[in-house]
């Protein structure tokens, strides 16, 4: 094999041999001083970082590689502090046994978290390097020079951080009080450094949990009922162990799995399962057509934000628009997969999860086992973009490995297992009203949305939160979900505008029963809050006889969002007042995303096939400021590939089911966007230096959206206001 | 049962069922990561090994019918040590996000390049357009493509 192999002995020494110092219950920090970051909740320093006697350190992170380039960022920020080049730096993530409780890798806060704790803490371990050298050489600390970890004296004395180690006390609360490095002097952060996990993945290196092969491994499957809340009545086991290769088959109530000597042998044993197996259905879904009406008619937490009081003209036009949004997939390429091991008592489970510290959580209810007894290890997944199946399969292949103490068990989900039973990303409904003044501005702004739970992640409520353990003998339920409260937001995330309107009230109707197991999906509501608030903003440019740049423009003081509408629009060479020809079009979409993180606009330019319904969207421009960039070419990385899902989710994707259950399976049955089919994208990135990094990872989906939606409108003359524009719907509005 | 494969040029014995999908053997039996489990369905192209150089889906090619071929996966293309043109260009262009799909993107782009060395960008999006991307990296998939032929050409 080309790249390093999957080591075992890496990962057997984190039950209790590593003295793990920080705190790992936010309830000790009451009364203490508040710590920036994600240093709040893990005081130590040696939590985050230990100098080695070779000169090198080891990092850690509670944050995880989800291939968002993750990884490399936070070390490219703890290397620029420490003085230390990236190749001296290891960084280990995301291990109950061993790293910080960073929660989950999600909502684009990791830089803003874990890079803020790394940052502080890499300064003050330099610090106190410097004050250790300072001693030894009988000079101050002010006359030091550091440089790839080596402390020189003015008389030319040297010393690397490894000479230091003996003397080295790193296991001391941070005080977050020794200033970081102004980012003039940076050498490292701002640089487009390669992504350290690339290699291996272009040459069949070990890099994913998929890949993880340990000594007498045994493969499992999961059998999952026709649809929700079925109940298994009986199937034939007994048929099913004499196949060949066959170790057991495990039954706990509803939960099914099997657990042969070699993969294909389980796959088979789970289509002999699922053949024989007979169930008592559960609810029926609802009925598509009249899904709306559904999510509308269950009761609802109601809440009024963003309210701003003011007089509205009597002689104010009112318009009117209501738009939704279906349930869309993760659609990860990679079906979730998790390996686990029991042993004395005790497992280890190797997981994608988002978050190794609440999977253990929900783990421990599930097995009945305290927290203690199990370790989760950090090893990537294929890209999830949010909460899918990583959770569950862990859940899934630590029941199956109880069978067999002694013998780790592999389990991928099947891709019908993914599609089947991912939580989705909600279905959502937005109505927005609006008052146009006889000066051609908005007077007055009335916006709801309804939507189900955006996060019914582990530990996000109580109960326990993991598919298999609602099916077990002794069932174990979820707790009512919850919504994230503003301004961040769930459902209304980006429901409040960051327009001036001189009055304006926004409801956030958040139904808690959810006739689809629905999640966290990149954004959350977000992608649909501003497919709706930015494609009304148009409608009433249009109403106003205002070019849709101007009339936003014209509605905008923030001079950051400025910044960027303006960026784009030159960028793409907007040109004000240009019509749309009935095939081709342009159109503009903006947002801060969470209203607190990263500014992106962005351009789209679509095709309309007038004739087949098909939309195609060949150019994106796209403006963007994270505040200060970390990783030039991880930042565009990130806004892409967000524009480019953007584009699939909003010309394709919908999760498609009946009253009997989902009937998206397959790639046939969810396309998404192919090779042909994708856009160029152009970006220009507005660096400042002077402002905090803010997150990125889903700060061009909404915008995008918005762009597609209203380059339709602007090509055709027609608005859709249901996603996706696909060609039956396309068609149907053309007429 | 025992059936004998070629890959990479190494002949091996694996002790599987003439009817096991290509894939379940490269990765389990011979020890290979670079072809991966996407949908078992030949819909995503993520497992994607070449036959006798042609950019074949292993998740439904039965172990019994490619016996007498020559299989090429990712590994046989070249290492971190001495890598080839076309995984030296995804380095570069840091053409992925998870990576998950580049095995298949690579692999359907080999063949691509051994039929069109010199393919525009149309050709290239056209020979992966069975190969399934969800973090958005197409654009960099198709600059790397284009500048292994490139590159090719020199040498």
């Amino acid at each position: 094999m080309n790249a390093p192999a999957f080591n075992r002995r890496q990962f057997t020494a984190g039950f209790g041999a590593l003295v793990v110092a920080f705190s790992l219950d936010s309830k000790l920090a009451l009364g203490q001083e508040r710590l920036p970051g994600s240093l709040q909740n893990n005081r130590r320093l040696d939590g985050w970082i230990r100098i080695n006697a070779d000169g090198t350190a080891t990092v850690f992170t509670g944050k995880v590689e989800l291939g968002q380039g993750i990884l490399t960022t936070l070390k490219q920020i703890v290397a620029e502090e420490l003085d230390l080049p990236l190749g001296r730096i290891r960084l280990i993530s995301g291990d109950t046994g061993q790293t910080p409780d960073e929660g989950q890798t999600a909502g684009s806060q990791s830089v803003e978290n874990s890079g803020t704790a790394l940052r502080l803490a890499g300064a003050e371990v330099r610090a106190i390097l410097l004050d250790l050298a300072a001693k030894r050489l009988g000079v101050s600390a002010e006359q030091l020079a550091v440089a790839d970890g080596v402390i020189a004296a003015p008389d030319g004395r040297q010393m690397s951080y490894g000479d230091l180690v003996t003397d080295l006390e790193l296991n001391r609360e941070a005080s977050a009080k020794v200033a970081p490095k102004p980012p003039a002097k940076y050498k490292i952060v701002g640089k487009s450094v390669a992504r350290s996990d690339i290699p291996a993945k272009v040459t069949g290196g070990m890099s994913f949990v998929q890949d993880i092969r340990l000594p007498g491994t045994l493969h499992g499957r999961v059998v999952r009922p026709p649809r929700y809340g079925s109940t298994l009545d009986g199937v034939d086991e007994g048929a099913v162990r004499a196949m060949p290769g066959i170790v057991t088959v495990v039954r706990d109530g509803s939960f099914l799995g099997v657990i042969a000597e070699r993969e294909e042998q389980a796959i088979k044993a789970r289509e002999a399962l699922r053949k024989s197996a007979k169930w008592t259905l559960g609810p029926e879904l609802p009925d598509p057509a009249r899904l709306f009406d559904v999510l509308k008619s269950l009761p609802s937490k109601d809440a009024t934000i963003g309210v701003k009081q003011g007089s509205v003209p009597a002689d104010a036009r009112r318009f009117e628009a209501v738009y939704t949004k279906p349930y869309m997939s993760h659609a990860s390429i990679g079906p979730s997969c998790a390996v686990a091991e029991f042993k004395d008592g005790k497992v280890t489970v190797w997981t994608h999860s988002q978050g190794v510290f609440p999977l253990r959580a929900e783990l421990a209810k599930t097995l009945k086992l305290p927290p203690a007894a199990i370790r989760c290890v950090h090893i990537e997944g294929s890209g999830c973009y949010g909460h899918n199946g990583a959770d569950d399969v862990a859940a899934d292949a630590a029941l199956l490995a109880r069978a067999v103490p002694g013998r780790p068990v592999r389990l991928q989900w099947m891709r019908d297992d993914e599609f089947g039973w991912e939580p989705y990303g909600p279905a959502m409904m937005m109505r927005a009203k609006a008052a146009l003044g006889s000066d051609g501005k908005i007077a007055d702004w009335e916006y709801e949305v309804w939507s189900n739970s955006h996060s019914t992640r582990p530990q996000s409520t109580n109960g326990t939160n993991v598919l298999a353990a609602w099916y077990l003998a002794e069932p174990q339920k979820m707790g009512p979900p919850t919504s994230p409260p503003q301004p961040a937001g769930g459902g209304d995330r980006n429901a409040i505008p960051l327009y001036e309107f001189p009055s304006q009230r926004v409801i956030h109707h958040f139904v808690q029963d959810m006739p689809i197991r629905v999640s966290a999906l990149r954004t959350l509501g977000a992608y649909a809050n501003v497919f709706a608030l930015e494609s009304f903003m148009d409608e009433l440019a249009a109403a106003a006889g205002g070019d849709p740049v101007a009339f936003r423009l014209a509605h905008m003081k923030d001079p950051r969002a400025r910044a960027v509408i303006e960026a784009v629009a030159k960028k793409a060479a907007w040109k004000e007042g240009e019509k749309g020809d009935g095939t081709r079009g342009r159109g503009i979409g903006f947002a801060k995303y969470k209203n607190l993180a990263c500014y992106v606009a962005v351009v789209a330019e679509v095709e309309v096939d007038r004739g087949n319904g098909t939309v195609r969207v060949p150019r994106t421009w796209a403006a963007v400021d994270s505040g200060l960039i970390i990783n030039p070419d991880g930042l565009i990385n990130q806004i892409e590939g967000g524009i480019v899902q953007s584009v699939s989710w909003t010309l394709k994707e919908e999760v498609r089911f009946d009253p009997g259950g989902i009937l998206t399976r397959d790639w046939a049955s969810y396309p998404i966007l192919t090779m042909p089919e994708s856009p160029a994208v152009e970006i220009e990135l507005i660096n400042r230096p002077g402002e905090r990094p803010l997150g990125a990872g889903e700060g061009s989906q909404g915008p995008a959206v918005a762009a597609v939606a209203n380059a339709f409108a602007h090509a055709t003359g027609k608005r859709i206001r249901d996603l996706p524009l696909h060609p039956e719907r396309v068609k149907a509005a053309l007429g | 049962m025992a059936i004998n494969l070629k890959v990479n040029g190494v002949s091996s014995s694996v002790p599987a069922e003439p009817d096991t999908p290509l894939l379940y053997v490269l990765r389990n039996d011979l020890e290979l990561n670079g072809a991966k489990f996407g949908c078992g369905l030949a819909q995503c192209g993520a497992c994607t090994v070449l036959i006798d150089g042609k950019a074949t889906p292993s998740c439904v090619t039965p172990i019994s019918a490619v016996a007498a071929s020559e299989i090429t996966t990712i590994e046989g293309l070249g290492s971190i040590a001495n890598p080839h043109p076309l995984q030296t260009a995804f380095i570069e262009e840091q053409a992925a996000q998870c990576g998950y799909c580049t095995n298949g993107m690579i692999m359907a782009a080999k063949e691509l390049l051994d039929r069109n060395p010199q393919p525009n960008e149309a050709d290239v999006r056209a020979a992966l357009a069975s190969n399934l991307c969800r973090c958005g990296t197409h654009n960099r998939i198709i600059r790397a493509v284009l500048r292994a032929a490139r590159t090719n050409g020199r040498t």
